[in-house]
């Protein structure tokens, strides 16, 4: 799960982090009072959980408050790589001297979460990491013993930092250390860390990801899911305990197992299709599952086919023919389908479905090719 | 010969009261496989399913039956707790089935291993087996048959296609183990191959990995410094976007890492024959025997 900035930075605040005092403004006229308030310049910020809202225009610095309406108005309502601003947030404006980045992630192949600092602050960290791989520097954090005062110093030293801004430097490292931690997160990063005029550093822009496993221990987090971030689809699915990704093609596919799922949309490719979604309906997926995940396919406007590949195991071929047959009678279609039914209880499943409509396949080779033949005949 | 699970496996079953565990433990022993013992923390003295003696505790157990493999069926927030008992229990193989553990408690339990004997294989895995002689895991047995071609992979239903499509084609598997699609695991690609290679029973391996990580990097780089025996794989997620979970916690390409072309490229600089889809996995295989 994603958090938006400000959300972000408001629980690194908590975590002894210095941010910025902003306000979340969801028309221009709140903007306005909201810069008003704080009695110099402000910089309004779309709250979108995609990169690049700057160079998109969802970033204005605005000196008055009249102007801070002005430009909240522009932005609200914003189409940001498909997603639509709702709300801004409104920052006083900082003095900025020099830009660094510092950030936490899980790194797989070292089994440690892993510090990254950088002197090049403010852009893509990606792209710092693609042209300037010695720019970044990272400590990896023992799990027992945590982050140490003297790998945040390391830090502060390769980043070329004064001896006077040491001491604030590693209690942020530390600070953001046990955010990580406290939060259960899978990535945490400020970027900038802003060294302000005076000589102080602040958190100017803030991302964090949580651990979705992890969210059983954190009903506040979890609480702070946006509704607006996700699609209905992705709701339905959600709640349905399904996993579902969007995607651009026009084969829809409902399959159990995600490395199975994965396999799938492959093969719809590789005989000249484009898969329309990920969706795994998971082990021992019962009736009702099935018939949630084919409305949620059924739904997209793309679909011209949908593909069923159900390999049994725990999966029992003829729950999942029950829950097809059932979902095609709620919803009725005229996309054509292909099922490929194999293990457990699959010459049922295949004996059920008999009845209705539906062209079958042995294998997923001829599943995929007949799929991508029947999307074109539509 | 085969690897990790045989006819010596003596099997103990943490969480064999639950739904899952006692459904699967009726599966493992109509298979075959000899399980000895069940774990259910409050229920010792009891009888679980196939009149197996219920201890409340994994030492318990050991002490009692000498069960040398665990299986793990507990919910996710009492897994890593069951992981750090089967350990300091002293049980060599620990096999997780669980799904859904926090990374940063599998983080500090992966850390703990390290410093037993203990191996895991895991979590969120099917398990894993030896054809005629033991299962451990979830899998559907009569889709396996015994033979000479190793299986190791991050999935599970792609697995049980890819072994079923071998077994039609009359080919057998030495050891089929899933390693996990969790971003931190207990057993690698590396780990699996290395045994593969020094099993005699296995005469080829089949590796399927998918996006996400750089596990499968390190496999080719095994294999091409390492490996005798031939290997195929496949590379599951070759159309998926990347910054999205494909279902397994681990199968997302964040930060332009863990796409399936350099995966693929990486295998195949390492002479390893990649099939483009899972069907001809089984036809590569064929033509090597």
């Amino acid at each position: 799960m994603n958090l938006q900035e400000f959300q972000a930075k408001r629980i690194f605040g908590q975590y002894g982090i210095p941010v910025p005092q902003g306000e979340v403004a969801t028309t221009p006229a709140e903007a306005a009072a909201i810069a008003a308030r704080m009695g110099g310049p402000v910089v309004v910020k779309a709250q979108v959980l995609v990169g690049g809202r700057g160079k998109a225009g969802g970033i204005k610095l605005a000196h008055t408050p009249a102007e801070a309406e002005e430009v909240t108005g522009r932005i609200l309502g914003m189409s940001i790589k498909g997603l639509t601003v709702k709300k801004t947030l409104v920052d006083p404006a900082a003095d900025i001297r020099k830009e660094l980045y510092l950030g936490l992630v899980l790194d797989r192949g070292r089994r440690r979460v892993v510090m990254m600092a950088s002197s090049e602050g403010g852009v893509d960290i990606e792209e710092v990491a693609a042209r300037t791989p010695e720019k970044i520097l990272t400590v990896a954090v023992d799990p027992f013993l945590g982050l140490r005062e003297y790998q945040a110093r390391d830090l502060a030293l390769g980043l070329g930092l004064p001896k006077e801004q040491w001491g604030a430097f590693t209690r942020i490292c530390q600070g953001l250390y046990e955010c990580y931690l406290g939060c259960d997160a899978s990535l945490a990063e400020i970027n900038p860390l802003a060294v302000l005029g005076d000589g102080a550093l602040k958190a100017l822009d803030g991302k964090m990801v949580l651990d979705d496993s992890a969210l059983f221990r954190h009903p506040d987090l979890a609480a702070l899911r946006d509704e607006d971030d996700e699609t209905p689809e992705e709701r339905t699915a959600r709640l349905n305990d399904l996993s579902y990704v969007k995607l651009d093609g026009e084969i829809g596919c409902m399959v159990n197992g995600a490395g199975l799922a994965m396999a799938t949309m492959d093969i719809i490719k590789f005989y000249g299709g484009a898969p329309a979604n990920f969706l795994d309906v998971g082990g021992g997926a019962r009736a009702d599952k099935v018939a949630a995940a084919l409305r949620i396919i059924l739904s997209d406007p793309n679909v011209k086919a949908v593909l069923f590949n159900i390999f049994g195991g725990i999966t029992r071929g003829d729950e999942v023919a029950r829950g097809i047959l059932a979902a095609l009678a709620e919803v009725p279609t005229r996309v054509p389908m292909v099922v490929r039914l194999v293990g457990t209880n699959a010459a049922e499943g295949r004996a059920i479905l008999a009845q209705a409509n539906m062209i079958t396949a042995e294998t997923l080779a001829e599943a995929a090719q007949k799929a991508v033949a029947a999307a074109k005949g539509a | 010969m085969s690897i990790l699970v045989n006819r010596d496996t003596r099997l103990l079953v943490q969480g064999i009261t639950g739904r899952e565990g006692a459904f699967h433990t009726e599966q493992m022993i109509s298979y075959g496989t000899r399980v000895v013992a069940g774990v259910t923390p409050g229920k010792g003295g009891s009888w679980g399913v196939g009149n197996t003696p219920i201890f409340d505790t994994v030492q318990e157990a050991v002490h009692a039956t000498g069960a040398n493999v665990s299986i793990i069926y507990v919910p996710a927030r009492f897994a890593p707790d069951a992981i750090l008992e089967a350990a300091d229990a002293g049980i060599p193989l620990i096999v997780c089935i669980t799904e859904g553990i926090p990374a940063l408690d599998m983080l500090k339990v992966r850390a703990y291993l390290d410093t037993t004997g203990s191996r895991l294989i895991g979590p969120n895995c099917p398990g894993l087996i030896t054809p005629g002689e033991a299962k451990v895991g979830i899998m559907p047995g009569y889709i396996h048959a015994r033979g000479p071609v190793g299986v190791v992979s991050r999935s599970g239903t792609l697995t049980y296609e890819v072994v079923y499509a071998l077994t039609l084609r009359g080919i057998g598997q030495s050891t089929a183990v899933g390693i996990g699609g969790d971003p931190i695991n207990g057993t690698s690609f590396v780990d699996v191959l290395k045994m593969f290679e020094e099993d005699p029973e296995t005469e080829q391996v089949v590796m399927i990995g998918e996006i996400g990580g750089t596990d499968e990097e390190r496999a080719a780089e095994f294999i091409r410094t390492k490996m005798t025996k031939p290997v195929t794989a496949f590379i599951a997620g070759q159309t998926a976007p990347p910054g999205k979970r494909m279902g397994h916690a681990g199968a997302i390409i964040s930060g332009g890492k863990g796409t399936a072309a350099d995966k693929i490229a990486a295998l195949q600089a390492a002479n390893v024959q990649v099939a483009r889809h899972p069907g001809e996995i089984a036809e590569i295989v064929a033509a090597r025997l």
